[in-house]
């Protein structure tokens, strides 16, 4: 049983791949114009773009390009930028990658803390003026639009704390780095805080969801009879909600933090916009901007590619945290 | 798998649907459901009267440059010195319009997948919901921006690319409805007695969809506004649209956050985050009516959802 759950969940998966890479492709080719006549520049002659077509494989039989462009995704070749001087897609998409990983995994981390805390002490004291806050501040996150909060961060935040609001390295730092006249934690530490701020945003907004579901499995788990037979014995309320509620309210909780990713991809274009933090989502703005319609296409198979991933990942733990899910 | 869902949920027989007039009271007897309400109507009055109550016209220079709130400007002015009262007023009617007509064109797309699977099964119902998957487990976001910068920039594209992405979650939860309405005693002594496929589902199961949709369409309002401003901000809105989202692009462009003028971004950002606040609540509580058992467990998971996740924590 365990095994066609599993073949089943890994089809879907890599359906869903094969949908995504195929979407890209078509939607690339199906367009009015071509990815060289939509190219912003002057000086370029007739046949210059000709050349270009012909260089970019463009005027060959579409079934042709398909199977070059599966090819090329088998050897991790996602295309060719369309900006001077051309670098590849995975070069320019590799570096915002490593800057974006950190920065959404500190603003998980805090959205779960703040988030499952929150909701803790809403299902406690259920009904309370706490709760009724709680609910209320979790609906005012969900309704705030992401690039929103960023900029009243950069607006109140940033002055009041003395954080950077933009960018991933001090300027001066980063002439330091070069003279060699910095070390090493001075230059992590400085990274580091350059972080907080884009974190933070995404964090806030992701912590009313945690909060949410925290609460309601808590609430749920808090009215079984193990957890009355546990305050029975008369255990402190912390060891209960440790030991017997909160373990069970796991499940959701490892559920939504794979499945939140596909949302914080979005939060994450928006928030590096605004903090003109390098990551994959400035990327993908300046490839908006610029028209490097490969780098686009290329930026989104990567995005969907990881968030099918994750979902795959839930949804094979699934099992391993929670017995009781029967598995189809 | 035991995961709750409002599919297998409400694939039993016998949830409850409410009469109309129960939504209704159920509206005006919710506390969170009359602010919601307040909130609507309040907006829509200004979506429909903004260009009159504005107190100056939005074309550019008809004040100082980020002149900061004060008599003459209430909210000050923005970088090219138009008035933002006068902006927010105009900017109503396009947040509205947008999310009005996505959330319609994802309701008629989601409503009618979700019937006919629901309804026939087969084959059609398992590619549309595998297609339906795949809408629901795709980074939103990106796909709309991937989307907008191909098709160009228009309000009518915004509005169809909104609606091309979120009608999956309608289609999933008319689809459990329907499922759960064809088995009911009705729909199979009509069945027996020879009523066909037009009739059964015209005059027994979509009157039964119906509240449901209407319930859901308003939810995906506050969801197509939202989406709006991102798409908007990310420089891929319509240039002749003035919408809250707009504003707010406009503002960071022109360096209002650095120059401190919160003037210039707070006003749009809290109508947007009101208005979605205004629809949710107002969704949320006819839509717990219709489907009670949505206020249980973690079930209840679903209030306050104003973007579908990456994936769905309801799926099967």
């Amino acid at each position: 049983m365990t095994g066609t759950y599993l073949v089943k969940r890994v089809v879907f998966a890599f359906i869903t791949i094969l949908v995504a890479i195929t979407v890209n492709f078509v939607m690339f080719r199906a367009l009015p114009g071509d990815a060289v006549s939509g190219l912003r520049c002057r000086q370029c002659t007739v046949e210059f773009k000709r050349a270009q077509i012909h260089d970019l494989g463009l005027d060959r039989p579409l079934v042709v390009q398909y199977a070059l462009y599966m090819r090329g995704l088998a050897h991790g070749d996602l295309g060719r930028s369309l900006r001077a001087p051309y670098p590849t897609v995975t070069s320019s998409l590799w570096e915002p990658i490593k800057k974006t990983i950190p920065m959404i995994t500190l603003g998980t981390i805090f959205s779960i803390v703040v988030g499952v805390a929150v909701g803790v002490i809403a299902a406690w004291r259920r009904g309370s003026l706490v709760d009724r806050g709680a609910t209320g501040a979790t609906l005012a996150a969900y309704a705030m639009p992401t690039q929103w909060l960023a900029l009243l961060f950069v607006l109140y935040v940033a002055g009041w704390l003395g954080l950077p609001s933009s960018g991933v390295n001090d300027p001066d730092l980063q002439v330091a780095q070069v003279l060699g006249t910095v070390s090493w934690p001075d230059l992590a530490w400085d990274q580091f805080k350059h972080m907080i701020l884009p974190a933070l945003a995404i964090g806030i907004v992701f912590a009313g969801d945690y909060s949410l579901i925290t609460r309601s499995a808590l609430v749920e788990t808090l009215g079984e009879d193990y957890v009355l037979t546990a305050r029975a014995k008369g255990l402190p309320p912390r060891r209960i909600i440790r030991r017997h509620a909160l373990r069970n309210a796991m499940l959701p909780i490892a559920t939504l933090m794979a499945l939140s990713l596909g949302t914080i991809v979005g939060g994450v274009l928006v928030v590096e916009y605004v903090f003109s933090y390098p990551g994959i989502g400035l990327a993908v703005v300046e490839a908006i901007d610029k028209r490097d319609y490969p780098v686009l296409q290329g930026a989104f198979l990567l995005l969907t590619v990881g968030v099918v991933l994750a979902n795959l990942i839930a949804d094979l733990i699934y099992p391993k945290i929670d017995p009781r899910v029967t598995l189809t | 798998m035991s995961l709750a869902s409002v599919e297998t949920v409400a694939a039993e027989p016998g949830a409850v649907i409410a009469a109309p007039a129960g939504v209704v009271r159920a509206v005006l007897r919710t506390w969170s459901a009359r602010i919601g309400l307040v909130i609507l109507v309040l907006f829509l009055v200004v979506a429909v009267f903004g260009p009159w109550l504005a107190p100056y016209p939005t074309t550019p220079t008809s004040g100082q440059i980020f002149a900061p709130p004060g008599p003459g400007h209430p909210l000050g002015t923005d970088d090219a010195g138009v008035d933002m009262l006068s902006l927010i007023l105009k900017g109503a009617r396009v947040s509205l319009i947008v999310g009005f007509a996505s959330a319609c064109v994802a309701m008629i797309i989601g409503g009618t997948v979700g019937v006919v699977t629901g309804h026939f099964g087969g084959r059609t119902d398992s590619f549309l919901m595998r297609v339906a998957d795949y809408f629901l487990v795709i980074p939103d976001v990106p796909l709309m921006v991937v989307m907008a910068a191909l098709f160009g920039r228009s309000l009518t594209n915004i509005i169809i690319i909104i609606a091309l992405i979120y009608w999956a979650s309608t289609a999933r939860l008319i689809r459990a409805q329907t499922r759960s309405v064809r088995e009911r005693h009705f729909v199979r002594r009509a069945k027996s007695i020879g009523a066909g496929h037009p009739r059964l589902l015209m005059t027994h199961i979509v009157p039964q969809i119906v509240p449901l949709l209407i319930a859901n369409t308003v939810l995906m309002i506050a969801l197509g506004i939202y989406a709006e401003t991102f798409v908007t901000f990310l420089g891929l809105g319509d240039p002749e649209a003035t919408s809250w989202g707009s504003i707010l692009q406009d503002a960071f462009a022109a360096s209002a956050q650095t120059n401190g003028a919160w003037w210039a971004i707070v006003p749009p950002g809290l109508c947007v985050t009101v208005v979605v606040v205004g629809f949710t609540l107002v969704g949320q509580t006819v839509e717990e009516e219709l489907n009670p058992r949505l206020r249980v467990g973690h079930l209840a998971y679903r209030r306050f959802r104003v973007r579908p996740l990456g994936g769905d924590l309801s799926r099967d």
